[in-house]
């Protein structure tokens, strides 16, 4: 196992809280000031993705096309045919969800280095409700040959996936989230595109978790432990292309695997996971997610509690299931 | 401040005789706008600078302008508000309040865990609610298919069809394709209302992405168009009026609003976009709202 360098303050219980879109921000503007070919586009929410700083620094690689996202996306798939590295940031549930057919052909089979970014994905985008809390934004881009799809544990992790990103020569799709969350990674934590990191060793479950869920199951790992229960923890930033072999090591060492994601269950993640076990290693098996229903309005933590996706909850369902 | 538009074509409109009076509109909007303060406050997030310029309309629409039932929202005769800009919903849900449909207390509630308030507004939330937005530029098309199905199905020429859309959203492709699709049906009983405040999310409509020629867009794609100052509800109801009588068109109301109006440190000013109020900035747009008085 490689040393992933955990957040010290995190290992502590001294969290400290930054959304992940900030991370973002800041990594593109490190990746931008060390390529020119970096380029920022947006649809009229540039400081809300994390743009701001980008903005500020580069006024003349940034874009504007306003609300129209699958203006967007085909506009950033023409620069980047041009050899421009387009990150083309919006809100998640309008691009991609809104122009995935767009994204499919233009980015995809047409094969073009643009970065999707999408901000505000899952119920943690609060009290807009429903309508902006996208759920279903994995499914969408992990179907689509040629994508790759990153979504960063914490702020930190993020900003090293702006800088992977630009660097990677294929479409990619960066999951954001809105509300701060706990930053478990240090400056010291790798990163790289396809592979998944075993943040804490176990030997009865394995817990497989990508975005900001990975905070939480560490969380949990801490309350099931106290129980007698020792769960390994899988961090996967990358959901594809899948670290198969270290998701496999995993489970056939603990023979049970749990995922957990903010996003539907059919189609996510943890899909992700099963497709890969059920072929090679089948492993009993519990996805932990949003159970084919709509997000709401109400503060990011309370919904993540009532969705199940808080620490103690989780903690609760794999204390029942083992 | 707001930039100078410039009115280049369009009737201006005349005034006529209302069903409640203007002094009694004004009032309600005042209300309105006090209780879209109140909401966002107890809320802590939220859209404010749309809502407030769209008072006077909402009021107008209300007060005079909309048929409906107060015991039956799905009352079948009634006339259907299309809110495409669902960000602006606390201006809707204060209006609702202020026809007494539903309870002030309940205002209270908006964008809180399990509110029927939902922060953009959902049709199976409230049955006032005719159709779920906040996604920008879905909504002329849901209404351009209402209108439709009662041309062309029900028959039906005495339903009215209104939309109300951001001056922003225009930027969405769908919404001309929607335009299209209207004039070509002759879809005369459809009534587009154009929040005409100049300001969208990142900035000035006309930075982002310029719409001017508005007007001239519009009237190349078969529609009619009125401008209005749209804080004027007698200018508002009038355009309605004139709306109703052609047989052949639909109909944008090109509304000139200030955003964030009546309280001065955020009209015209795109940063009240979707920021909510501090407690000193609360206390000061109350009591700029109060002021004026319609007794
Ligand atoms: C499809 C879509 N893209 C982006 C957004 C985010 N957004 C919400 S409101 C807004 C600006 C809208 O501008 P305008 O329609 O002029 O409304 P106003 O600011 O005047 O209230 C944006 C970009 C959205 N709700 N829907
Ligand atoms: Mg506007």
């Amino acid at each position: 196992m490689i040393d992933f360098n955990l957040n010290e303050r995190f290992l502590r219980g001294d969290f400290e809280n930054k959304a992940v879109r900030e991370g973002f921000g800041e990594g593109l503007v490190e990746v931008a000031r060390n390529n020119e070919k970096v380029v920022a586009l947006t649809g009229d929410v540039g400081d809300s993705v994390g743009l701001g700083e980008f903005i500020k620094e580069f006024p003349e690689r940034f874009v504007e096309v306003g609300i129209a996202e699958q203006n967007l996306v085909t506009i950033a798939s023409g620069m980047a045919s041009m050899g421009m590295i387009p990150f083309a940031a919006a809100y998640a549930a309008f691009s991609p969800g809104r122009c995935w057919e767009q994204i499919r052909t233009s980015i995809c089979l047409n094969n073009m280095p643009v970065k999707i970014v999408g901000s505000h994905a899952g119920v943690n985008a609060g009290p807009d409700g429903a309508a902006h809390q996208i759920l279903e934004d994995i499914a969408l881009m992990r179907s689509l040959p040629n994508m790759i799809v990153v979504a960063p544990g914490d702020s930190v992790e993020a900003e090293k996936v702006a800088v992977a990103c630009a660097k990677d020569s294929r479409p990619n799709y960066l999951r954001l989230a809105r509300a701060p969350s706990p930053i478990f990674s240090s400056d010291n934590s790798p990163f790289e595109i396809g592979r998944a990191y075993v943040l804490r060793e176990g030997s009865d479950v394995s817990i497989c978790t990508t975005g900001t869920m990975t905070a939480q199951a560490l969380l949990a790992a801490q309350i099931l432990e106290k129980q007698g229960i020792f769960a390994e923890v899988v961090h996967c930033p990358t959901i594809k292309p899948l670290d198969s072999e270290t998701i496999l090591q995993s489970a056939r060492k603990t023979g049970r695997v749990v995922t957990v994601e903010e996003h539907q269950i059919a189609g996510g993640f943890g899909s992700a996971v099963a497709e890969l076990l059920s072929q090679n290693s089948p492993t009993l098996m519990k996805i932990i997610g949003i159970n084919d229903r709509f997000g709401q309005s109400g503060a990011a933590d309370e919904l993540l509690d009532f969705y199940g996706l808080t620490a103690p909850k989780i903690a609760n369902i794999l204390a029942s299931w083992l | 401040m707001m930039t100078i538009f410039k009115m280049t074509s369009g009737a201006i409109v005349s005034n006529l005789e209302h069903h409640a009076s203007i002094h009694e509109i004004n009032r309600h909007a005042r209300n309105i706008r006090i209780n879209i303060i109140k909401m966002l406050a107890t809320a802590g997030s939220g859209h404010p600078a749309g809502a407030l310029g769209l008072a006077d309309i909402y009021a107008a629409l209300f007060f005079d302008v909309l048929h409906y039932d107060l015991d039956n929202p799905k009352s079948p005769d009634r006339d259907i508000l299309v809110i495409s800009n669902g960000h602006t919903a606390p201006v809707f849900y204060a209006s609702l309040a202020e026809i007494g449909a539903i309870s002030e207390k309940e205002l209270w509630t908006l964008r809180k865990f399990g509110s029927r308030l939902q922060g953009h507004p959902e049709r199976n939330r409230l049955s006032w609610i005719e159709n779920t937005s906040g996604p920008l530029g879905e909504g002329l098309s849901q209404a351009a298919g209402m209108t439709y199905a009662l041309k062309y199905f029900d028959k039906n020429e005495q339903r009215k069809v209104y939309c109300t859309l951001g001056d922003g959203e225009l930027d969405e492709g769908n919404i001309w394709e929607a335009t299209m699709f209207a004039s070509k049906n002759h879809l005369n009983n459809l009534i587009a209302i154009v929040d005409r405040n100049h300001i969208q999310l990142d900035g000035d409509t006309e930075d982002v992405m310029p719409l001017e020629p508005l007007d001239r867009k519009f009237e190349s794609f078969g529609w009619q168009v009125l401008q209005i100052n749209g804080n004027d509800p007698a200018e508002f109801i009038d355009a309605c009026s004139l709306a109703h009588k052609n047989l052949d068109q639909p109909t944008v109301i090109l509304a000139h609003t200030i955003p964030g109006k009546g309280v001065d440190f955020m009209e015209g000013d795109y940063h009240w976009h979707g920021k909510a109020l501090n407690d000193d900035e609360i206390r000061s747009a109350l009591s700029q709202l109060e002021a004026e008085k319609y007794d």
